[in-house]
């Protein structure tokens, strides 16, 4: 059991980021943390894709010495995954600072559960 | 004829060009073009239903003209038409009742904006439908997210930026869930189209290899579109969001956004995995339990509720609770009930949300019901709407309601005796409690009042009335004629495995 830990030590650390960054994302009150959460899941996601898709010893599938054999080569869907995600992580996370830059602005506070005790009170509508 | 399969791509990037466009277009113009757009993807979808009808088994349509495990893939058949054409119809419905509530709420030069995220919505919302390939299907997921998250704020007053806030928190862990299982998936199966992705999981589950991850990658697939359509206990975010954004957005909202997500789901059951592997990793039983709970919990939230919006925010609670309860049967009746549900709740729902804007409209702006006594009588039109609606998810016969509750119901007797006897149970009991703060809210518009309050009349806000007519008339349709709608469904589900 604790020979596949070893030989998957990249997914196994994947995983614990995706862990730790969804644990922030839900439960943190602070909503800064919170994105920080968020951009930990994202990250663990990416390495568990990139940990899958290399195999040691092999490289890009550039063809420049006329090798064509497809065992000297990896996959190279998984890193344009990892891209596309990326792309799709920054623009959401830049959506979320944008909220809390207007909510800090209404309420003065980054925590959630301040701002929704000024909500119930009604101090702020 | 052969062009026709053309339609749905067609029908996406006309989408995407017109947000694109829209961007630099005055709001007048924007909001034309969306019309037009909409009209359009509305004829589009007609002829891919009528392709697909006269055809008889689904399309594969490659994008770019790259062969199977490489490229990406459309693919079609009825039941993708219909989606799509009652997805872009209730649209366009919910834009015009809204269209005068939407100046009020919005700076004036911020409508083409509105109209960017409503076209950049629709596109993604067609992509989910079409999509064979589940990476694009995730990507357009976050579009529709950051679309939804959008509309939700547009006003941009009161407590729409918390609830946009807390809408994208929990969209933001389903997504997260959503892609570590297709991560997983494609690490195991070696493939992101759906049909090739089947072959292998079929292959992974005969021979028992990696087991563990197959069914972790379901539970997780199963768990972020769960979390991102609002299945009960996820649903913290949605009274809300539909609570305080502006009324179109609410409209759409629960009628379209939270059903694409669910639509998703239902065909990364039959295409990704297929029904038995589903069953055998007991995530229909899952599923069972948690929309059980959410039709009896949504529903007494509901009563519980002061604020109109709100309540019926919570009525969508326990309305998903329907779908997946029709899901969590895990047979062929239960989800043609489900499917049948996703659109006459959207009917409904979206009818619900529109006519109680013109309720609040004539109290004063006030949405507590308090103010709203003899709203009725106001705003006639809006009584008649708000009535239909309310009768029609209570499930009174004649209204579209009540057709999905039979369907639940004759669905329920193929299952074993104790999913038969829970489900007809919850489904009794959250009738009762839907009749329950629908009727009171229907008796307490139609109580006679002295108000000073003034009155709205037909002339005063035309699309409104017209809009409300139209959605009356599309509930009395299902309600009445709702025979080849099923037998489409039957259809489409058919070709569907």
């Amino acid at each position: 059991m604790f020979g596949n830990l070893i030989t998957n030590f990249g997914e196994a650390v994947a995983v614990l980021l995706f862990v730790i960054g969804f644990k922030d994302l839900l439960l943190q009150k602070n909503l800064i943390k919170k994105i920080v959460g968020l951009n930990f899941m994202d990250s663990g996601i990416y390495l568990f894709l990139a940990e899958k898709g290399y195999i040691a010893g092999r490289v890009a599938p550039i063809v420049t010495d006329g090798v064509t054999e497809v065992t000297k080569y990896i996959n190279p869907v998984p890193s344009g995954l990892v891209l596309t995600g990326i792309v799709v992580s920054v623009s959401s996370t830049a959506l979320m600072l944008a909220l809390t830059i207007r909510l800090y602005e209404r309420y003065h506070t980054l925590n959630m559960d301040e701002i929704s005790t000024i909500i119930k009170k009604g101090e702020i509508e | 004829m052969e062009i026709m399969r053309n339609f749905p791509c067609i029908s996406i990037i006309l989408c995407m060009c017109s947000a694109i466009v829209s961007s630099a277009l005055p709001g007048k113009w924007a909001r034309r073009l969306n019309v037009t757009i909409v009209l359009a993807v509305i004829t589009l979808s007609g002829g891919t239903l009528v392709y697909s009808l006269a055809k008889g088994y689904e399309t594969v349509y490659k994008m770019g003209r790259f062969p199977a495990p490489w490229g990406n893939e459309i693919r079609f058949g009825v039941l993708e038409a219909i989606m799509a054409l009652f997805f872009s119809g209730i649209l366009l419905l919910s834009v015009l009742g809204g269209s005068k509530k939407l100046k009020e709420d919005i700076d004036n030069f911020k409508e083409n904006l509105y109209f960017v995220l409503l076209d950049l919505l629709l596109s993604s919302l067609l992509a989910l439908i079409y999509t064979n390939d589940l990476f694009t299907a995730y990507v357009f997921v976050e579009i529709c997210t950051i679309a939804a998250c959008g509309l939700i704020m547009a006003s941009e007053r009161g407590r729409a930026i918390e609830a946009a806030t807390r809408y994208m928190i929990y969209a933001q862990i389903g997504s997260g869930l959503l892609l570590f299982g297709l991560c997983i998936l494609y690490d195991i199966t070696g493939h992101l189209l759906m049909s090739n992705i089947k072959t292998q999981v079929i292959i992974l589950a005969s021979s028992g290899q990696y087991h563990i991850p197959l069914v972790i990658s379901i539970v997780f697939i199963g768990t972020g579109l769960a979390i991102k359509s609002a299945l009960f206990p996820f649903h913290a975010w949605l009274p809300d969001s539909y609570g305080y954004s502006p009324v179109p957005s609410a409209a759409i909202l629960s009628s379209l956004v939270s059903k694409g997500y669910i639509f998703l789901l239902l065909k990364i059951f039959y295409r990704v995995f297929g029904l038995n592997i589903i069953q055998e990793s007991h995530l229909f039983n899952i599923l069972l339990i948690f929309g059980l709970a959410g039709m009896i919990f949504g529903s007494v939230s509901a009563i519980l509720e002061q604020d109109i919006r709100r309540m019926i925010a919570f009525s969508s609670v326990a309305q998903i609770g329907y779908i997946y309860m029709g899901f969590g049967m895990g047979i062929r009746s239960g989800m043609v009930a489900a499917v049948f549900h996703i659109i006459s709740h959207a009917a409904s729902k979206s009818l619900l949300f529109i006519s109680s804007a013109g309720l609040t409209d004539a109290s004063g702006k006030n949405k507590t019901f308090k103010d709203l006594t003899g709203a009725a009588y106001r705003n006639k039109i809006a009584g008649a709407a708000f009535t239909t609606g309310a009768l029609s998810m209570v499930g009174v016969p004649l209204f579209s309601g009540f057709i999905s509750k039979l369907l639940f119901a004759k669905a329920a007797f193929e299952t074993n005796a104790m999913t038969m006897v829970a489900t007809l149970v919850c489904l009794a009991i959250s009738t009762i409690l839907n009749a329950v703060y629908f009727l009171k809210t229907v008796a307490r518009i139609y109580t006679p009042a002295t108000t000073e309050y003034e009155t709205i009349r037909f002339k005063d806000n035309i699309p409104f009335g017209v809009a409300c007519i139209l959605f009356i008339i599309l509930n009395l349709i299902l309600g009445l004629a709702s025979d080849p709608l099923v037998e489409f469904i039957n259809r489409g589900l058919m070709m569907f495995s």
